[in-house]
């Protein structure tokens, strides 16, 4: 089997027994990439110097017999929301097109503690809004599993790269969905910690209440390895949790009894998919011959989490895209009349459609008279899809659900119709607002053959419980190991 | 709630710093037309007495030491920025 098949914690074993080295893993990985990234488009930038220094570096200390991280000499891709020193930094739009940034995000800071290689950074919805990735600036990128359909969005690169082998594992980000979606579409294993579990310093910020950095990976294991580097308390990031971070190796236990799962009757709902449906039931019913206890339950006011994160994320976004003005960093449009001019043409020119959009929604809902209507009217009703989830998990310890309501759709398919497209999340953004943890693994493949996710999320900090029903899963079949023919 | 028209689009762009066509301006007017009219359902629910929820961690003005550290190099900042000069960021004339 190439190296670039293996997961991260098989490659670790071979980079310690010293029957690889980490430069030879770095140019299987490139070598893939030169296979099939014509096809797949997962990548902005690749960072072959940087990679290969650090892989060099990473040999070093294998070669001398040192105690090495579990991540060191493991190729990893960035989604390009993720500040990364000295390298593009592009958030998929043109008006960041020139960014090199001059700071590391503390994910990587923590990344090159592991000892980690940078293959590059990936493709993304321009600032993360999308669940398609085809509101990028620069490329489409194609699901690996069917090359007419979208990964998912707005990680669709991360994604993408780690299920067509062109990176290990991948850093993604989640907003409103934007992991757990495209790793349900493409059939990888996807991550959104509890918000506040890992540092936001260096994630471009899209919507600040709800943005949220997690790893995207081919297994639960590897999943785990990835929490256990990333997370943390940062004094960069005041909404960075003061809390200690277990080990998330320890959770990896093949076993659910005793534990309670809850299926949301909400989450099932006309428009799903009937293949997902059943693949989804069929992963229930597997959890609970292996030991778990599973009841109904009811989160009420599911079916109006999109209008309030269509608020809440736009208000925010408004705000935090207010510095794309053309004087400290990025693009500049020329030929201004004034400063004022300046910001109109820069703004109008750098943004595309999607971000104008929301920055227009999210200005709108804040603006003199509308306020209330609109942002507290929202802000009011997040605190009833919280506490929905507060109430499930008196009862149970886990919500089980698909993650996604259909498989990956064509290519163009929703691009013309806005609301269709915030649809896509329906599942998702609900514990987005809610701020919990929540996972994607894949549970199954269409007769078409594209992958059916799992969704299994928690009560805030309880990434644990999250691991231990996910491993157990993951122990009873191989979805993880079918890979799509590139 | 009500219906967004042409001229709140227009001032709203203002607001934001965009400009649109006449035919961009037709466009997001029936687009977000559309996305509030969904948004409407909110509505349906009775909110008179639920407190807001603005931030879901039940942390309150995070505060450190207040020492002072070396932040980033003025010349690393600047470079980039569009158009820097003599340590500043360059605009175009404010004053007149």
């Amino acid at each position: 089997m190439p190296l670039y098949e293996l997961t991260a914690h098989e490659l670790h074993e071979k980079l310690k027994a010293r029957e690889i080295t980490s430069v030879e893993l770095t140019q299987s990985v490139y070598d893939r990439i030169g296979a099939v990234e014509e096809k797949i488009q997962g990548y902005i930038t690749l960072t072959q110097d940087i990679a290969f220094e650090q892989a060099e570096a990473a040999d070093v200390g294998f070669q001398r017999g040192d105690e090495m991280p579990p991540l060191a000499g493991i190729p990893i891709a960035i989604k390009d929301v993720i500040c990364t020193k000295g390298v593009l930094t592009t958030c998929g739009s043109k008006i960041l097109g020139n960014f090199v940034s001059p700071y590391d995000a503390t994910v990587m800071t923590k990344l090159h503690q592991q000892g980690a290689v940078m293959i590059g950074k990936t493709n993304m919805d321009e600032f993360a809004m999308g669940s398609s990735t085809e509101n990028s600036a620069y490329r489409i990128t194609r699901n690996p599993w069917n090359l007419e359909t979208i990964p998912g969005g707005s990680s669709g690169g991360s994604v993408a790269a780690v299920a067509a082998d062109e990176a290990i594992c991948s850093l993604g980000s989640d907003t409103g969905g934007s992991i757990r979606q495209p790793a349900a579409l493409c059939g990888v294993v996807g991550m959104r910690p509890t918000y506040g579990r890992v540092s936001r310093f260096g994630l471009v910020a899209f919507a600040s209440s709800l943005d949220q950095i997690g790893p995207i990976s081919k297994d639960v294991t590897d999943c785990a390895l990835m929490l256990n580097a990333i997370c943390g308390h940062d004094p960069m990031d005041s909404t960075a949790a003061n809390l200690p971070v277990p080990d998330f190796t320890k959770s990896l236990i093949a076993d659910v009894k005793g534990i309670k799962i809850g299926i949301p009757k909400e989450y099932f709902t006309e428009g799903m998919d009937a293949e997902v449906e059943a693949s989804v039931r069929h992963a229930i019913e597997l959890l609970r011959s292996a030991g778990a206890t599973v009841e109904e339950i009811s989160l009420p006011h599911t079916e109006y989490a999109i209008a309030t994160y269509y608020i809440i994320a736009p208000a925010e976004a408004s705000a935090n895209l207010a510095r794309y003005d053309g004087v400290r960093y990025g693009f500049r449009a020329e030929n201004a009349e004034d400063l004022i001019d300046m910001y109109k043409k820069t703004r109008s020119q750098g943004f595309g459609e999607e971000v104008k959009r929301r920055i227009m929604l999210g200005t709108y809902a804040l603006s003199s008279g509308y306020y209330d209507a609109y942002y507290l009217k929202a802000q009011k009703v997040r605190t009833l899809i919280k506490s929905d989830f507060d109430k499930a998990f008196e009862k149970v310890d886990v919500v089980v659900t698909p993650t996604s309501p259909t498989p990956a759709f064509k290519i163009g398919e929703r691009t013309a119709d806005p609301l269709q497209m915030y649809l896509s999340d329906v599942l998702n953004t609900p514990s987005s607002l809610a701020g919990l943890p929540g996972i994607s693994i894949p549970c199954g493949l269409t007769q078409s053959g594209l992958p059916i996710g799992l969704q299994i999320l928690a009560a805030p900090f309880e990434e644990e419980k999250i691991l231990r029903v996910a491993y157990t899963f993951e122990q009873h079949t191989d979805h993880h190991r079918w890979k799509p023919e590139l | 709630m009500a219906t967004i028209t042409t001229d709140d689009v227009k001032h709203v762009a203002n607001l934001a710093r965009l400009e649109f066509s006449e035919e961009e301006t037709q466009q997001f007017t029936h687009q977000l037309a559309r996305i509030l009219d969904y948004i409407g359902k909110l509505n349906e629910l009775d909110t008179t007495d639920v407190p807001p929820t603005s931030h879901v961690l039940p942390i309150r003005n995070v505060v450190k030491e207040d020492v002072a550290e070396p932040s980033y190099d003025r010349d690393l900042v600047l470079a980039t920025a569009p158009a820097a000069e003599e340590g500043h960021f360059e605009v175009p004339q404010v004053i007149e």
